[in-house]
């Protein structure tokens, strides 16, 4: 192995590669078999960037170079970069080795697309096939989908590959025309389709005949470029539910539009990675898998766009204060969880904690509830509970004032007299 | 009835086990159940030495386990934490678990419950760092090789992982702080004990046990390690608390360039 080359390629294809978010290596239950390498499970974050985001996976793209031309792609054909290639054999034995020495829980391979969708899908396929057979590697394999690859090497891909993904890129049509002329929404639809409509063929196939092969046994994922065009949060959000339902999506990502580039349909380079609204869609996106939520809701015509200040679930608490307050020691899970300040960790231990006795202020602060939004939505075995009759604009800046979070000054419109 | 007593173990699990149930048959209210070696008995205390005794264990195992399936992972777990008079709680614990129809292990209302319940969460949440932070090195005798120094004897929980992962490798998995390891012959998982007179870290120095390809690989993930930082969102604090500073020294990516 030539070590220098390959280095100076490794350097550009991941660089290439690291606007991709998606870094779960979770939700596939492939086993280690007849001794083999790897395993799946839980999924781990080996190291973590200086950026703060998880490395699990060795991300890389197969090559950067690329036909298509999207505004807001590093590795769009105009653009004057180095360009690089990776042979098939030489990521196979990058991903065998990093694995080896527990530096990844396995590989995500994405890629330019060269000469056709067709002809780069086949050698991301001949990657996943390569590791599987000859390496007899069981570790993650998550496999970029290419926009307009056919149905046959989608079919092929999820034999080897624990997660397939397209990146719907732009959450709305008109966004994607205006910033990737060359693609056309249909031909990222086409493969999530086939891949979605796979899947559940092979689990009915599963419950007749157990020894069926696993089809991209994780599922599938997306990602959406957030801040890049105009569209506002019910845009983003709406899109993303129409994903989890329509295409059995297990996760969308949201990815901050980082400035790589002086295209004027473009937010300037230098402008800031909006990365509190990301965050922001991140927590909008776990109230609609994880604590019932729906997401007409959250947002609607009337409040299209998430409170930067707060975060969505107190902002759906504080427009629906009729609800509240709620008896912990009485309510479902179900309103338990809507409670702001109290996540599922906590809604499971209220529900074993109450079965011994009436829970109080200090159990439930012992637990780990955020009391200083809790406090005005709840009541519990104590005579001592916020009794005054506060509107929403009250709580609300009461709540800002009591908390110290890590986007303080991102949010603090207060003018500071002494800085 | 005599109420509190010290009892005197060898420092295993199951010598604390057997403690346990010596500390039952003689209905104390109060053990304190301490390691040998490091014994700080009250004045007057009375004391008394146990002798591990397997099938004592077993029974006191079994009937926690046959309560509940949680408390005995946060026994084993608080147990493996090492910190001082984890022994004391863990007695208190178990009395209370075994002794009452109501109090259950996920009474997070009960101060010991959740005690116990936060003290297994830290090694819990430290057997997952070991499974994310073990860096191998391959030596020149085909053995992938690493250090590590948790802050709890988290071991005996990983080795588990490791053989279900890498089974057609040899692994060695060192810690230096409790001068025992694990070692993987491919086929079976082995307690070692290494007499090391140069500890191999991901240094700057070579160390002549290893491999050429090795260092190029550790450079490769260093390298990678710096290309997937997006420079315009670093953010130092968040990556110094998911990736602690004492575990630096172990790991390749953090290394000053070769």
């Amino acid at each position: 192995m030539d070590f220098k080359r390959i280095k100076e390629k490794l350097n550009i294809l991941a660089d290439a590669a690291k606007y991709d978010v998606s870094c779960s290596s979770s939700g596939s239950n492939r086993k280690n078999k007849n001794n083999g390498l790897g395993d799946t499970g839980t999924g781990i974050c080996h190291t973590y960037t200086e950026d703060g985001r998880c490395v699990s996976l060795l991300k890389i793209l197969l090559t950067n170079h690329c036909i298509f031309d999207c505004a807001y792609c590093v590795t769009r054909k105009s653009n004057d970069i180095k360009r690089a290639a990776f042979k098939i054999q030489e990521v196979v034995d990058l991903t065998i080795n990093f694995y080896r020495r527990n530096y990844i829980e396995g590989l995500f391979l994405s890629s330019g697309i060269f000469k056709s969708a067709d002809y780069t899908m086949e050698r991301l396929i001949a990657v996943a096939k390569k590791l599987r057979l000859e390496e007899n590697f069981n570790g993650y394999i998550h496999l970029k989908s290419i926009p307009g690859a056919s149905d046959e090497l989608m079919y092929e891909a999820g034999l080897y590959a624990d997660r397939l993904s397209v990146n719907i890129e732009i959450p709305t049509i008109s966004g994607l025309k205006l910033l990737a002329p060359d693609k056309k929404h249909e031909d990222f639809i086409k493969p999530m389709l086939k891949v979605k409509n796979e899947i559940i063929r092979y689990k009915e196939e599963r419950k007749i005949i157990k020894s069926t092969a696993k089809y991209a046994p994780a599922g599938q994922s997306t990602q959406m470029i957030i801040g890049a065009t105009g569209e506002s949060d019910k845009d983003i959000m709406y899109s993303a539910t129409h994903f989890y339902k329509n295409y059995k999506m297990k996760r969308v990502y949201y990815s901050g539009y980082v400035p790589i580039s002086t295209d004027n349909r473009l937010p300037s380079l230098g402008s800031e990675v909006p990365m509190l609204r990301e965050n922001r869609l991140y927590q909008t996106d776990w109230l609609l898998r994880f604590y019932g939520f729906n997401v007409t809701e959250i947002l609607d015509a009337n409040n299209p766009n998430l409170d930067m200040d707060i975060d969505p679930k107190l902002m759906w608490a504080l427009r629906n204060l009729n609800y509240f307050p709620v008896d912990i020691n009485k309510v479902d899970a179900h309103m338990l969880a809507r409670i702001p300040g109290i996540g599922m960790d906590s809604v499971r231990k209220i529900i074993s904690g109450r079965k011994y006795r009436n829970l109080n202020w200090s159990h439930l602060k012992k637990m780990g509830i955020a009391l200083n939004r809790a406090k005005y939505f709840i009541i519990c075995n104590s005579n001592d509970w916020e009794r005054r009759d506060l509107d929403a604009p009250k709580i609300r800046s009461m709540i800002l004032q009591s908390q110290n979070g890590k986007f303080k000054n991102q949010y603090n419109n207060q003018l500071s007299l002494f800085v | 009835m005599n109420s509190t007593k010290t009892l005197i173990y060898d420092g295993s699990f199951n010598g604390f086990l057997t403690a346990v149930f010596i500390g039952f048959e003689q209905k104390l209210t109060n053990a304190d159940i301490q390691k040998q070696g490091n014994l700080q008995s009250g004045l007057f205390a009375e004391t008394e030495t146990i002798f591990t005794n397997v099938t004592k264990a077993q029974r006191v195992w079994n009937g926690i386990r046959n309560k509940s399936n949680t408390a005995i992972k946060n026994i084993y777990f608080s147990f493996l934490s090492e910190q001082k008079n984890i022994e004391a709680l863990l007695y208190y614990y178990i009395q209370k678990l075994m002794g009452s129809k109501h109090l259950g292990a996920t009474d997070f209302s009960d101060d010991a419950v959740l005690k116990i319940n936060n003290v297994a969460h830290k090694v819990s949440r430290e057997k997952h760092r070991m499974e994310a932070f073990v860096r191998f090195q391959l030596t020149k005798d085909d053995i992938y090789f690493a250090n590590i120094e948790p802050d709890f004897d988290v071991l005996p929980l990983i080795s588990k992982h490791f053989r279900n992962r890498y089974a057609d490798q040899q692994w060695i998995i060192y810690d230096l702080k409790r001068k025992y390891g694990l070692f993987y012959n491919l086929h079976t998982v082995e307690i070692i004990s290494l007499d090391l007179t140069d500890i191999p870290q991901n240094s700057l120095q070579k160390n002549s046990a290893f491999t050429n390809e090795e260092y190029e690989y550790q450079e490769l993930w260093n390298n990678y390690f710096k290309s997937t930082t997006i420079k315009s969102r670093i953010n130092t604090k968040l990556h110094v608390q998911h990736v602690p500073k004492r575990y630096w020294k172990y790991l390749s990516e953090k290394k000053v360039a070769v």
